[in-house]
């Protein structure tokens, strides 16, 4: 049961059943999919980008409570960021999941994911936005964590 | 005064039945064990166990090539797996019986083979709705090649097959029909001898996917009628790495090889080969022999439980559990044929089935969460995925229970 309070804190069931940021950007200057094929889960995520910087940011989609809370929390942390910064972030967060370190001193409310370490089936849920804006801001078109 | 439930049970003694399955007792995340996922792969006895240890132990040898003392008992012991599978399916002789890696490859088979030969650009496949990737896409595929159409009868509300509209979907050009015999994902019983005679009645052979249903329900295929008949030995209490294509020996007769290498062969020069007789035509290279011996010892098992009588016990369980899993709030069930197998599916208001799943694992209860290899369906009923509870005859009323207590966790901790 502590595992399961570890993995499901109340900040994620929070952002699973209230996503912030749930909406297509009409002036998005870059969108991508993800789509993990094991659980179904799908997401779509929009950026608008100014220069280097994330100047808005938004996704859809349906997925797990993990995929989903990362997915709202990850447009709130990239908000206003660098794409350096943004990058910079998504390694830590997934040094973070994969249980590489429990540091992760810059994530900040990111770090509730920790727990997922624990449930390693589990990473490709949190990480699914990760490599999904990772594909917008290279420009490509589908992500998927297979 | 008795109740009928109590009678039953005297009559199928699962505490028996449960000592023949030594990985049921084992506790997970320090609960004990509550295997609900045999749709994907059922436990194995402790019998077939043992065969597949002795064949490894003193037999093992390579088949219908040594004229020494082992090899004449591995192939003996393979050919005997192979009578015991004839007589399982009660089919005529033990030559229509091939042995393949499982149910997919045994429809990758038949479209390779008889599909090749026989369709051509416009003619059309028919299938159903309800079918698992792997009687899907071999089709698919053949469709590609040929420039043929694949066409689909859909399913209705409760999880039923459209029979009338599949058979308004029979037509002069279409080559075959391949149904499954139980859906894995909505555990419907398809009415798969009225299929077979509406198909025969315009010349259409039929296939069976059978991987759903020869673990839960006796199977005959001279009362089936059908041409082609497939199940998978991992989900019959057997090995993985085995089963059993049956075909119609004049159907296999005038069917062109499947692979060509060692043991299908007659005779080979370069300038000519000649084919073997059957069923060795289609079993091309050294075969999963162990497994072979394994699945032998599975069908005996199951035949010393009485597959009618565990088929009656699994109703029960069935029974039991769909009206405990309806009394959840916010719980649905996608899959209320009339005539079903032991397969529940269902959806749990605003929570996702992979966070299902992870909850009664930490509760000791495997159950299977996705798509369960049956993407058109899910887009039937409209939803990405689901939880899959699928039982076998040495799954209890308390394991049902347990499940329910999980359910009930998983809204405790994700409501
Ligand atoms: C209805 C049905 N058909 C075919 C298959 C494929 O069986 P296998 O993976 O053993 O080839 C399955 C297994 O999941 C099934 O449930």
């Amino acid at each position: 049961m502590s595992d399961l309070r570890g993995l499901y804190q109340e900040m994620i069931i929070d952002h699973s059943k209230r996503p912030r940021n749930f909406r297509a950007l009409a002036d998005a200057t870059r969108k991508a999919e993800g789509y993990n094929p094991l659980c179904g889960d799908r997401i779509t995520l929009y950026l608008k980008m100014e220069g280097e910087r994330i100047a808005d940011i938004g996704f859809q989609g349906a997925g797990c409570a993990i995929s989903t809370a990362s997915a709202s929390l990850l447009t709130e942390a990239l908000k206003g960021k660098s794409r350096a910064e943004a990058e910079k972030l998504f390694t830590e967060f997934h040094a973070l999941v994969t249980g590489k370190t429990d540091d992760g001193a810059e994530l900040g409310k990111l770090k509730v994911f920790s727990g997922v370490s624990e449930f390693p089936i589990r990473v490709k849920c949190a990480t699914l936005a990760w490599h999904t804006l990772k594909n917008a801001l290279e420009g490509g078109e589908t992500a998927t964590t297979e | 005064m008795e109740t009928e439930t109590e009678t039953q049970g005297r009559t199928f003694d699962v505490a028996r039945v449960r000592k023949d399955f030594p990985v049921l007792e084992q506790t997970v995340h320090g609960k004990p064990l509550v295997y609900l996922d045999n749709a994907a792969t059922s436990q194995k006895p402790l019998a077939v166990i043992q065969a597949e240890e002795q064949f490894y132990l003193r037999d093992n040898s390579n088949i219908h090539r040594g004229v020494h003392e082992l090899s004449e008992r591995a192939t003996r012991a393979y050919e005997t797996a192979r009578i015991k599978a004839q007589e399982f399916l009660g089919a005529k002789e033990s030559r229509e019986i091939i042995f393949v890696r499982g149910t997919t490859e045994a429809v990758n088979l038949v479209a390779q083979t008889y599909g090749r030969a026989h369709t051509g650009p416009g003619d059309e496949i028919l299938i159903t709705a309800m079918e698992h990737h792997s009687n899907i896409v071999p089709w698919q595929i053949l469709c590609e090649e040929k420039g043929a159409r694949l066409k689909v009868a859909p399913v209705n509300d409760r999880g039923e097959l459209e029979l009338e509209e599949l058979i308004r979907l029979m037509s002069g050009k279409t080559r075959i029909v391949a149904v499954a015999h139980v859906s894995n994902v909505l555990g419907t019983i398809n009415p798969v001898r009225a299929i077979v005679e509406a198909a025969h009645a315009r010349g259409i052979p039929a296939l069976v996917d059978g991987a759903q249903a020869a673990p839960h329900l006796p199977v005959n295929v001279r009362e089936l009628d059908c041409d082609f008949y497939a199940f998978s030995g991992h989900k019959v209490y057997g090995p993985t790495g085995i089963g059993v294509l049956y075909g119609k020996a004049e159907r296999l007769e005038a069917m062109p090889p499947y692979q060509g290498g060692g043991d299908m062969i007659a005779s080979v020069s370069f300038e000519k080969t000649t084919y073997n007789t059957l069923p060795y035509k289609f079993e091309a290279g050294t075969p999963n022999i162990a497994a072979g011996v394994g699945l032998g010892a599975a069908l005996d098992y199951v035949n010393a439980i009485g597959i009618g009588k565990a088929a009656e016990y699994e109703a029960e369980l069935l029974d039991y559990a769909t009206g405990e899993l309806e009394r959840i709030p916010g719980l649905r069930i996608i899959g209320t044929a009339r005539e079903k197998a032991a397969v529940i599916s269902f959806e749990m208001e605003g929570i996702h089935p992979h966070d299902v799943g992870t909850v009664l694992d930490q509760e000791g209860v495997a159950v299977r969460t996705g798509h369960h290899c049956a993407q058109p369906l899910m887009d039937r009923f409209g939803v990405p995925a689901t939880t899959r509870a699928s039982f076998a005859f040495y799954n209890t009323k308390e394991e049902v229970d347990a499940l329910v207590r999980g359910l009930m966790k998983v809204k405790e901790v994700l409501g």
